[in-house]
């Protein structure tokens, strides 16, 4: 039983760091000017490094044989834990930067807390990955800052993408059962202790960069427990056509 | 409204006790992007422990037609070269 | 000194192996022609992360997606050292932007044809990579230093992409039988486009002399297409996979393949515009330049604001 608890909850974790990854590998070529294409796709790349450990993981404590690779293209929407915010589409680059800093501002959190979970090879990973976390949100911070108080469109688009993507922060924080089951093991973390230093940062860096932190309204969740938005559904079927297409071969 | 954005010349240090090199260069609108494209575009597979930028602009270079007056005099100062002094093979350590 | 003695001391220099600087003197043709090949050379990376773009996000594998990914962000990289070495030159890199995304510049035409099936990404590691590292490796020599120490650069990161390529294709030549015909479907698509790489033969290639002689290029395109060809044989037969030329042979005499008959007809319409994806890679390339706009723009205002802001704290 605590088995299965442990791999849903590196699933949550590997799907979030997928399905992001995912989203942000389709700036790849399309960036804004090449230096930022190629910044972009290394924080893609942290991201499925990130997974390939948690999925290998994850299938270890499974003990089931399956591979990183099914558990990443064999599962369909309803198996997928990750967060709404980072299956939504990209949007213009500020919208992605906007996506970015308020998954960052969390993620980083969250890692620096998996650095005392009991779970030994839980904490390692975290560890690892949260070096480069560091690197994302310092990056995201910036970007949010220059944009935001950059030029009048900069901003207003900015601050549009800033609205739109509030409701989905809400769920960031949101502990789904398996959650509030292993924080009592001390091997997952308790959101609701991360909630005001997640708040404090992002006001921080709204603050630089002149745009106004939205009100707390309605808050959009689901994707921990499987009801995702119509995005993820598609983001899958690109991701796992071959898998799907030509089952059980090697590539 | 400008959209392009000045060239910066990136020195890299390989590693601790070795010089800072010349790698090449990038474009950025400020020092602070300027070293975190240095980091994405010349440090992917861990060239370097040590980042510095300058904007090209700012660099000021000796005129190659120069070059006869700046670097033939050091050519026969030979004395400033290790090989210069002959010494008995068998001496070490020096 | 007059021009011709400029020209002649430049020509010495160049005869003795000794690379031309920035700031050295150069023969206005030298510098033109120069412009002209690391541009091109540099929007062929920038285009040609477009076809295997397109297949990141459905790469079969994670690991398969990290090095695709991987691959096409080191393009991206490739791009960029070479526009900072045209940089170099005299011509600044939004202009060549603008020279891309207006038609009036060329870029390899073999990033004109589609990616259909997985198999391609396969084929444009080992073949177009094949090509490209063939071309690029005595670039590394280029009489131009910026140049060659750019392309020593590409060189060094370049050698994992045809790696990559070449076990996409083994894994899918040891798979089942659907496997294996994407992987010979590719191969037939692939193959003549890679051997229009090298461009036009010698006698339909002017500048080439020149080139030479100014040690710009140190092999001509006839030489580097044989040499291709030669190592492509055998590396098909390792793979098992069968190259589309039935007048594929060695010849004995000569030491080397004989191969068939390029279809130039084709290459200059590609060259021309009319190639599969021309103009769906020309437009993309313009919306990601139009898009991106406002983000530069952003950016250089904050900068300024900010560097104001400092210089007036100092005041005060």
């Amino acid at each position: 039983m605590k088995e299965n608890l442990l791999l849903d909850y590196l699933l949550q974790l590997g799907d979030n760091a997928l399905v992001l990854g995912q989203r942000l590998a389709e700036w790849c070529g399309h960036g804004p000017i090449l230096e930022q294409d190629m910044a972009i796709t290394n924080i893609s790349l942290d991201l499925f490094g990130q997974t390939r450990n948690l999925f290998q993981y994850a299938a270890k404590v499974e003990g089931k044989g399956r591979t990183e690779d099914n558990l990443a293209f064999l599962r369909d929407a309803i198996q997928f834990k990750n967060v709404l915010l980072v299956e939504l589409p990209n949007g213009d680059f500020g919208r992605t930067i906007v996506k970015q800093f308020l998954y960052d501002a969390y993620n980083f959190l969250n890692y620096t807390a998996l650095l005392n979970s009991t779970d030994k090879q839980l904490a390692a990973i975290a560890e690892k990955s949260l070096k480069e976390v560091t690197y994302h949100l310092r990056f995201s911070s910036e970007w949010m800052i220059r944009l935001g108080d950059g030029t009048a469109e900069s901003h207003q688009r900015m601050q549009t993408a800033l609205d739109d993507l509030w409701m989905y922060t809400g769920e960031l924080f949101e502990m789904s059962e398996v959650e509030k089951e292993l924080v009592k093991t001390g091997v997952a973390v308790d959101l609701e202790k991360l909630k005001s230093d997640w708040s404090k940062k992002v006001r921080e860096i709204c603050d630089e960069a002149t745009l106004k932190v939205p009100e707390n309204g309605w808050m959009q969740k689901g994707g921990k427990t499987g009801v995702h938005t119509e995005n993820l559904g598609f983001l899958l079927a690109d991701m796992q056509y071959l898998q799907r297409a030509y089952p059980g071969q090697q590539w | 409204m400008s959209n392009t954005w000045p060239l910066w010349e990136v020195f890299i240090r390989s590693k601790q006790g070795i010089h800072h090199k010349h790698v090449g260069s990038l474009h950025a609108p400020d020092e602070e992007v300027a070293i975190e494209n240095a980091r994405d575009v010349y440090t992917r597979r861990q060239e370097g422990v040590s980042i510095w930028v300058v904007e090209s602009k700012n660099i000021t270079a000796s005129n190659p037609e120069d070059s006869d007056a700046f670097y033939e005099p050091a050519k026969d100062k030979i004395y400033r070269h290790p090989t210069f002094y002959d010494l008995p093979d068998e001496l070490k350590h020096i | 000194m007059k021009e011709a003695d400029l020209e002649q001391k430049f020509q010495d220099k160049i005869d003795a192996e000794i690379r031309i600087e920035p700031r050295d003197w150069m023969p206005e043709k030298y510098r033109k022609t120069l412009i002209r090949q690391i541009s091109q050379h540099a929007h062929s990376e920038i285009v040609g992360m477009l076809p295997e773009g397109n297949w990141i996000s459905r790469a079969p594998s994670l690991k398969r997606k990290v090095g695709l990914i991987a691959k096409v962000q080191d393009e991206a990289g490739h791009g960029l050292y070479l526009y900072s070495a045209a940089e170099t030159l005299g011509i600044d890199r939004d202009t060549m932007f603008q020279q891309l995304n207006s038609g009036k510049a060329k870029y390899s035409s073999i990033f004109n044809y589609p990616t259909i099936t997985w198999a391609d990404i396969g084929a444009i590691g080992w073949l177009v990579d094949g090509a490209a590292i063939m071309n690029q490796v005595p670039l590394c020599r280029c009489s131009y230093g910026p140049y060659a120490r750019a392309m020593v650069r590409v060189c060094k990161e370049e050698s994992f992409h045809q790696r990559q390529g070449f076990e996409i294709l083994m894994t899918l030549m040891n798979g089942s039988q659907e496997q294996k015909d994407m992987a010979q479907n590719a191969i037939d698509r692939w193959w003549w486009p890679s051997m229009m790489m090298f461009g036009p033969t010698d006698d339909d290639s002017p500048n080439t002399v020149q080139s030479m002689k100014w040690k710009i290029k140190r092999y001509t395109n006839d030489e580097l297409r044989q040499k291709f060809v030669d190592v492509c044989v055998d590396q098909a037969k390792v793979l098992g996979i069968t190259l589309p030329d039935p007048d594929l042979k060695w010849n004995e005499e000569r030491g080397h393949y004989d191969f068939g008959k390029i279809n130039w007809d084709e290459f200059w319409n590609v060259v021309k515009g009319n190639g599969p994806c021309n103009k769906q890679r020309l437009k993309t390339r313009n919306e990601a330049y139009d898009n991106g706009k406002w983000v530069r723009e952003a950016a250089m205002a904050y900068s300024e604001k900010r560097a104001a802001r400092k210089a007036a704290g100092k005041v005060a």
